[in-house]
């Protein structure tokens, strides 16, 4: 089995006011020095046997992103380091 | 005999009652068409209209526009067919590139629910030759995914060449680029519009009775096309 990710975000020019409230948000945690933040999506698609890089980016540009607005990128995930990083844990 | 305008029921449409109901009372003649039914039904136009198809899911109108009754009316609308697309029926011909540009989260992130004026850009659309161009109209506008976006390219080209169906006045309610409450095909055949003619249709419920105009305007250019 095989996994591959397909990131979309919105081209750099098209205004994300998602993203613009939570960056407006942030200085309610403190944080002060952030000076975009833009949301994004990202999807996972597991093949039954293996990945077929080309088949994903066609299923990108037709459905999972529009390229009107979005930008996407696609890459292959193994399985072992598919597991995510533990994050805020100082030890 | 009258025309035949299809309406089409995706899951998740709202305003396909609405609709059916403004091309009665317009004169025509309403024929329901069902998302998974990929057979038109030897309809003359095909309205689609407003609602939330599949959900939003993904983006507004992306999965609609893989639906069995749209690979028809997209082989439909390149050979001519008039299709409406109103409020998410405007979002499903984006994501089915009939129309250019797309349309994104309002900027002010909140959803719009109010009359709304606006000036007919054109009379030259098989969906708006009943407007005088320039006239302003009050229809409802109610949408959180209304704001029009194109490349500057683009936006130039469908003002250049009166594809602008029509533009928000007295106030954008969404951000929309110059204003744009709707466009139109090259051939002016397809037209795309955020606000919702079929609720202002009769002095009952509506704002006005200025969204009529919409469905005269089909049955009227159906009629010239079959004189």
């Amino acid at each position: 089995m095989a996994r591959v990710v397909v990131d979309v975000m919105l081209k750099p020019e098209i205004l994300d006011p998602q993203g613009q409230a939570v960056a407006n948000a942030l200085p309610r945690l403190g944080v002060s020095d952030v000076s975009s933040v833009r949301i994004g999506r990202r999807i996972e698609i597991e093949f039954t046997g293996e990945a077929d890089l080309d088949r994903v980016r066609e299923i990108a540009d037709k459905l999972l992103a529009n390229p009107v607005i979005e930008d996407f990128t696609v890459h292959e995930v193994a399985e072992a380091a598919d597991e995510p990083v533990p994050a805020g844990d100082p030890s | 005999m009258s025309a035949r305008v299809g309406v089409v029921t995706f899951p998740g449409s709202l305003d396909d009652g609405d609709a059916a109901r403004a091309v009665r009372v317009a004169g025509g003649e309403a024929v329901r068409l069902w998302h998974g039914d990929s057979d038109l039904h030897g309809v003359d136009a095909v309205v689609l209209p407003g609602g939330f198809s599949y959900g939003d899911y993904l983006r507004t109108g992306a999965i609609a526009r893989f639906a069995p009754v749209m690979e028809s009316i997209i082989d439909g609308a390149r050979g001519g067919l008039p299709v409406l697309g109103i409020c998410n029926g405007f979002q499903i011909l984006c994501e089915a590139h009939l129309l250019p540009g797309a349309l994104t989260r309002n900027s002010h992130l909140h959803f719009r629910n109010r009359d709304q004026w606006l000036r007919v850009g054109t009379s030259g659309t098989a969906w708006t030759n009943s407007f005088e161009t320039d006239q302003e109209i009050l229809v409802p506008i109610k949408s959180g995914e209304g704001r029009y976006v194109a490349d500057q390219a683009t936006l130039d080209e469908l003002a250049a060449n009166g594809r602008i169906v029509a533009t928000y006045v007295r106030g954008n309610p969404n951000g929309s680029e110059r204003d744009i409450a709707g466009v139109t095909n090259e051939a002016g055949n397809v037209v795309g519009l955020m606000p919702h003619p079929e609720h202002a249709i009769e002095a009952l419920t509506g704002p006005s009775l200025d969204g009529l105009g919409f469905f005269t305007s089909i049955l009227k250019h159906l009629a010239g096309a079959t004189a």
